[in-house]
Order: C-alpha cells, then sequence, then structure tokens
C-alpha cells in the first residue's frame, strides 16, 4: 500500500516559528476526518529557502506550491486538492512584480534560482560524458563546427551581452574579437580556474560539478578565434576539480570531442592542465599567464592586453570558469533568450558563494538584478540566532561592504561599483552585528599584503603602511589624522598599482571608512570596538553579584584563566586571558560583561 | 572507442536522453544520487555512500543503482541524496548521515514513505527542459 500523493510542510526555523507545527498536525487530522490518511503522506521537510513567504506547503507529485498557509487553511487544501483533486488557487505562489525584469517572460517557477553555469551541477556524474551529452553537450561545439561561422558566433555573443564573470566585467565578444583579428598561426585559449578570494568556491563546484562545460566552450573559443590549443590554469589545492578535469579530457579526446579532427570536422583543439601554486595573485590575468610559462607569477603592465599578445606573446583569449560555462548554453539557446536574464546592462546570472552569518549557506546562481535581500532572506533563510544584519561583503579582497540601507539594490555591476564594492568572482560574506568592521578590513587588507607579488611600489609599500594605520586602530593607538592618511594611500594605490591587486586592494578598507566612519572613531576616540572583535580593546570580567558560581565558564576556557569555589563567584585573571570570548557567550546568567 | 562523426554524437545523445527519461541503467530503475564534490566529501558523502551500498547488501536489493553528482549548492544541508524510483516523486534530501542512509532504503524506497526533516527543494528548475 504506498500514498498516492504527499504534502509537504516546510519546517525550517522560520516558517516552523509562523506556525508550521500547526498546519502539519490540522493537515492530518484532516487527512484523518476525510478518510484519506492511507493515499497521502504528510511530511515535514527541511528549510526551502523561502522563508518570507513561509510557511510552505508544496504538494507532491503535481509540485502546487503553496504559500503563507496558516494552521485553517489545512481543511481546504486537504478537502478541495487531496480529496476534489483541484488546486487551492489563492495560495498557489503568484510571480512577483517586482522580479519580472529578472526574468523570462514565460517561466512562472518559484524558485529565486536560475542556473545556467550550474545547470548541470547536482544533475549528471561529472565522471561519465555520456550523462553530459544525453543534456546536449558538445551539440554547441558541433553547431559551431558545421552550421555557424566563427562572425556568426561572435554575433551571437554579442547579443547574449555576456560579460566576463572573473570579476572586472568585460564583454566576452570583444575580447574573443581581438584575439580573432590578429594574425598569428599560433594562439591560444586558456580558462583562469586560479580561485583565491577567501570564502570563494563557484569555479571548483563548477568544475567538479560539471566539467565538459568549460571543455566545450574552448574549444568552442579555439574555433572562433583560430587557436588549437587551449590551457586550464587550476590551483593544485583543487585535487578533486583536477581528478574530474583530467577524466574529462580523457573521455572527450577517446570520443573525439577533443584532440584531432573534432567531430570529422577538419578542426584540432587539445586541452592541457597546468597547476597553480596558490599565489592569490596569479589569478591576475597577466601574472597568470606568466606563471602559466613557467615564470614566476608577477603581472604586466597592459596593453598590450593578451588577447593581443599574451601567453608566449602569442594572442591569448583568457575567460573565467564561470564565463566559460555560460557559452554552450548561450550558442544553444540563441543569444536572444541569454539577454532576457538579467537587467538592462548586466544579462544572464551570477553564482555567488554565500557565507558567513547566514542560516542556509551554499552556493546560489541568481539572474542579474536579484537585489541582497532576495539572497540573504528568501535563498539565505537570514541570519542565524535572531541577530541583526549589518553588512554583505562582495568581491573578496577587492571588493568593499554593502550596509542595511542598500540591501533592495538589485546587483548587478554597475550598481556594485556604484556602491564602492564590485560583483568579483562572487564571494559574499554576510556580517551581523557582531563583526567588527575595522576588523574585517584588516583581515582582508592583511591577506593582499600577504599575497601582493611586490613588483609595484604602490602596492608593496602602500599595502604594508595602510596595513600598520589599521593594526594601530584595532590596538587602540590610532589618530583622527591616521584616517586622512589612511585615504591617501588607498587612493595613491588604486591610481598607481601595476595591477588588480593592488588597484583594488585598500577597497575594504575605504569602504568601510566610508559606511562605518563610527565605528572607526570609536576605535580611535573612545578606545573600544563596538563589536568586541578587537581583542585589544576589550576586556571581560565578572559580576560578583550575578555570578552564582556554576563553574561553566570557567570549564570552557581554554587557557584555564577562570578561578572561583564551587557556588561561590568566579574571576577572570585578566592578565592571563586571551579574549576568546567563550565565557560570555556561555553564561546564561549574563554575569560576564565584556567592555 | 573509436572517435565520433557528427552523426554518432547526435545518435548517442538520443539514446542517453531515453534512458535518462526512462530513468533506467541497465535493468536497474532505482537511482540514489549522492552530491560527492569536495563540499559533500568534506561533510561526510563517502561514508553515505558506503551505509548505501552497505544498507542495499543487506537488504539483498539489486535493481537500485548508487550514482554521484557534482555539488547542488546546498553547503548547509550536505551531503545531499536525490531518490529517483517509480512511483515516488524526486525527492532530495538533506544532512543524509549514515542513520538517514539507512532510514532511506528501508523507509522511503522498501517502504515508500518519505521521512520527516530532511527534505530539501531542489533550489530552481531545469533550463534543460524548456
Amino acid at each position: 500500500m504506498a500514498f498516492k500523493q504527499f504534502i509537504l510542510v516546510c519546517g525550517g526555523t522560520a516558517c516552523e516559528s509562523s506556525k508550521a507545527d500547526d498546519i502539519y498536525k490540522n493537515l492530518i487530522a484532516e487527512c484523518e476526518a476525510h478518510g484519506v490518511k492511507d493515499d497521502v503522506q504528510i511530511v515535514k521537510t527541511g528549510c526551502f529557502g523561502f522563508c518570507e513567504k513561509g510557511p510552505i506547503v508544496k504538494v507532491l507529485p503535481d509540485e502546487s506550491f503553496y504559500v503563507e498557509v496558516k494552521p485553517e487553511d489545512a481543511k481546504e487544501i486537504v478537502a478541495e486538492h487531496v480529496v476534489k483533486g483541484r488546486q487551492v488557487k489563492r495560495l498557489l505562489y503568484q510571480g512577483e512584480e517586482t522580479r519580472k525584469h529578472a526574468r523570462i517572460e514565460d517561466i512562472s517557477f518559484y524558485q529565486k534560482q536560475f542556473r545556467i553555469v550550474l545547470r548541470n551541477c547536482g544533475l549528471i556524474n561529472p565522471e561519465d560524458i555520456n550523462e553530459y551529452i544525453a543534456r546536449d553537450g558538445y551539440a554547441a561545439l558541433a553547431k559551431v563546427l558545421f552550421e555557424m561561422t566563427p562572425d556568426q558566433v561572435l554575433e551571437e555573443l554579442k547579443k547574449s551581452g555576456l560579460k566576463g564573470r572573473g570579476g572586472a566585467g568585460f564583454p566576452t565578444w570583444m575580447k574573443w574579437n581581438f584575439s580573432r583579428k590578429v594574425k598569428d598561426p599560433l594562439k591560444y585559449i586558456v580558462c583562469n580556474a586560479d580561485e583565491g578570494d577567501p570564502g570563494a568556491y563557484m569555479d571548483r563546484s563548477a568544475l567538479e560539478g560539471d566539467p565538459h562545460s568549460v571543455l566545450e566552450a574552448m574549444a568552442i573559443a579555439g574555433r572562433v578565434v583560430g587557436s588549437n590549443k587551449g590551457y586550464i590554469y587550476i590551483r593544485a589545492e583543487y585535487p578533486l576539480a583536477i581528478h574530474r578535469l583530467e577524466l574529462a579530457i580523457k573521455q572527450a579526446t577517446e570520443m573525439g570531442l577533443l584532440g584531432e579532427d573534432i567531430l570529422g570536422s577538419g578542426f584540432s583543439f587539445e586541452v592541457e592542465i597546468r597547476f597553480g601554486a596558490g599565489a592569490f595573485v596569479c589569478g591576475e590575468e597577466t601574472a597568470l599567464l606568466v606563471s602559466l610559462a613557467g615564470e614566476r607569477g608577477m603581472p604586466t603592465p597592459r596593453p598590450p592586453f593578451p588577447a593581443v599578445q599574451g601567453l608566449w606573446k602569442k594572442p591569448t583569449v583568457i575567460n573565467n570558469v564561470e564565463t566559460w560555462a555560460n557559452i554552450p548554453i548561450i550558442l544553444l539557446k540563441g543569444g536572444e533568450w541569454f539577454s532576457k536574464i538579467g537587467t538592462e546592462t548586466s544579462k544572464g546570472t551570477k553564482v555567488f558563494a554565500l557565507t558567513g552569518k547566514i542560516k542556509n549557506s551554499g552556493l546560489v546562481e541568481v539572474p542579474m538584478g536579484t537585489t541582497l535581500r532576495e539572497i540573504i532572506y528568501d535563498i539565505g533563510g537570514g541570519i542565524p540566532n535572531g541577530r541583526k544584519f549589518k553588512a554583505v561583503q562582495t568581491g573578496g579582497p577587492s571588493g568593499g561592504v554593502i550596509t542595511a540601507e542598500y540591501i533592495d539594490t538589485p546587483i548587478d555591476y554597475e550598481n556594485l561599483q556604484k556602491l564602492g564594492s564590485i560583483m568579483g568572482s562572487g564571494g559574499m560574506i554576510v556580517m551581523d552585528e557582531d563583526d567588527c568592521m575595522v576588523d574585517i578590513a584588516k583581515f582582508y587588507l592583511g591577506f593582499t599584503v600577504d599575497e601582493s607579488c611586490g613588483k609595484c611600489a604602490p602596492c608593496r609599500v602602500g599595502g604594508r603602511q595602510l596595513y600598520d594605520y589599521v593594526d594601530k586602530i584595532t590596538k587602540g593607538k590610532g589618530t583622527l589624522e591616521d584616517l586622512d592618511r589612511m585615504k591617501q594611500i588607498g587612493h595613491a594605490m588604486r591610481k598607481a598599482s601595476l595591477c588588480g591587486l593592488g588597484q583594488t586592494s585598500p577597497n575594504p578598507v575605504l569602504s568601510t571608512m566610508h559606511y562605518f566612519p563610527q565605528e572607526y572613531l570609536a576605535h580611535i576616540d573612545e578606545k573600544t570596538c563596538p563589536a568586541g572583535k578587537c581583542k585589544d580593546l576589550v576586556r571581560y570580567f565578572i559580576l560578583p553579584d550575578k555570578c552564582i558560581g556554576c563553574g561553566l565558564c570557567a570549564r570552557r576556557c581554554p587557557v584555564v584563566c577562570i578561578k572561583g569555589e564551587r557556588r561561590q563567584p568566579h574571576v577572570i585573571d585578566e592578565a592571563a586571558c586571551i579574549k576568546c570570548g567563550e565565557c560570555y557567550s556561555v553564561c546564561k546568567f549574563g554575569a560576564v560583561v565584556r567592555k | 572507442m573509436a572517435k565520433m562523426t557528427l552523426e554518432d554524437l547526435k545518435k548517442l545523445r538520443d539514446e542517453k536522453k531515453k534512458s535518462m527519461d526512462r530513468r533506467e541503467v541497465e535493468g536497474k530503475d532505482i537511482e540514489i544520487i549522492i552530491g560527492m564534490a569536495t563540499c559533500g566529501i568534506a561533510a561526510g558523502a563517502k561514508d553515505t555512500m558506503s551505509a548505501f551500498l552497505t544498507e542495499l547488501d543487506n537488504q539483498n536489493m539489486h535493481n537500485v543503482v548508487v550514482r554521484q553528482t557534482g555539488c547542488m549548492g546546498f553547503c548547509y544541508a550536505e551531503p545531499t541524496v536525490e531518490i529517483l524510483m517509480p512511483g515516488m516523486p524526486n525527492i532530495l534530501y538533506g544532512n543524509v548521515d549514515k542513520d538517514t542512509a539507512v532510514k532511506i532504503v528501508r523507509k522511503h524506497i522498501l517502504g515508500k514513505v518519505l521521512i520527516n526533516d530532511h527534505i530539501l527543494d531542489r533550489p530552481s528548475a531545469d533550463i534543460m527542459q524548456q
């Protein structure tokens, strides 16, 4: 005896609080009352990530999606939907007016995500080329080889409006066209898989889940610009992605989809993998190409741009993993299809690695023009532990912060730039009120100072100087004049650094100074860290009248600096305290104070 | 394998499409698909996979194929597992540890009953189906 229908009740914490439990119980009671309890199973699920419209009830197998369901609606759902087989129209999810700009008209599904780059991730077995082929894999390459001229391919890419997803957002078709126009028998195609931003793993996931789409796209570019050789520059820290790429190259070559005379077209293209040692600067295209050629990875001045003079001084098309993964589908469905997704100026989707203070951390792909609010609350499920949203950091060490004030700004290249951040490769770190902005700036700056290659002085010296000022402020020794000096150094770095790393590394500092001046001032004037993160500015102590002597803090203290008799007030030895805050978070009586 | 021509590619695509639609691999009609990217593996997807294989052996079930796939993006709910089988809607489970894997085999696959608290929704519709 199997169930004919399943009613899924969203059991995420957000929905739980809005009576999901009552809905669950009522549905069971109604099914019993209608004598259908053997036909329908009522199931509680994990979070559906659509919390703003919760509680959600979904009926399978017909996939009806009910939103903002109330406990009393259970009766109607069972009586109408289960018994009579009629959907309860008033509860069905209706598309939102505000989001139509970011959508293709004929798609009315409820999910906020729209997966182009990740279309195969989580669906196919990445180690079996047949499954990729079953999902129209290598069909775009076949189309390019047999049905399209290189000019037509460029035309489709131009129509699509695809821009580079590595961060800078340069139109892809133009890059290809530059290379195509150069007359040289030897040209190269390069995939930039040197993903280095802290907290970013979009490229890794795309390569691990769907390696063939990148290979196919590189071969397409080879055909268009007239190149027979592609390199994938990937960091050696991604062993699984490397393994799957190697397997994919082997399978595609065996089947004649890469290598000599692809599909009998006369066009040959081979792909080789090169490992990066993990230097952040090697994600910068000119440094990457130098490293790829076997030399120390340091950037070179542009122009000449790689498209004209790149790897071994030959014309080189270099694109990021995510850009490549978009190409086959654009050529299959047409540039016009792609251009309908997104905003006026930024087309398509963007993959973000959503991390930090967020309930449902993960990899999300959304149409350009989606707002931060939708990403953080609808997909990410909001901030855990009832804390307040403070800011989100985008663009990694090259980006900046976006504050709560701008949470409804549609995300695209232009808007992020206006806000003083950048799209970057797609890291998105959510911060709540417990995060100190000066500390965050110091973290990112510390990262870029470590990773500066040292070739140009603005980045090498400027970064160090800037870091020292920020460090001074976090130690409570900063002055107001320091802030002005920091701005000056930051602007000089932006103008004078050789490559993107140096030009953008002051961004986290300048951006936090712009949006959170009061936090910098608190560190300087009052010598306090409002979020309690800067260790030199906080002290922990125990209020004797509130401490009941339970000893929990003493047991949790990693350096055993809390002493006291049982049932007697405890004392923190401040000289030994490492200010980890463990006692503060475990105390149930509010006896531990942070100041 | 011999190198393919354009015709071969089209033929192979049509064949594979059919078999993927039927969801039938070598006479096996039930599929367990485990997300095994770095994230899934770090969260224990390999243990989950061996728990499935052991339990399928214990139950003497030979019509089930266990496959791997890439990351679906649910970092907070790894390992993720999708179950495709006749007579049941496609269901995606999150936080599938060893015990849940055993539960899925016994309850979902054998008993045709869904398991509480682990079901997730697919993140988006499939653009290849449109």
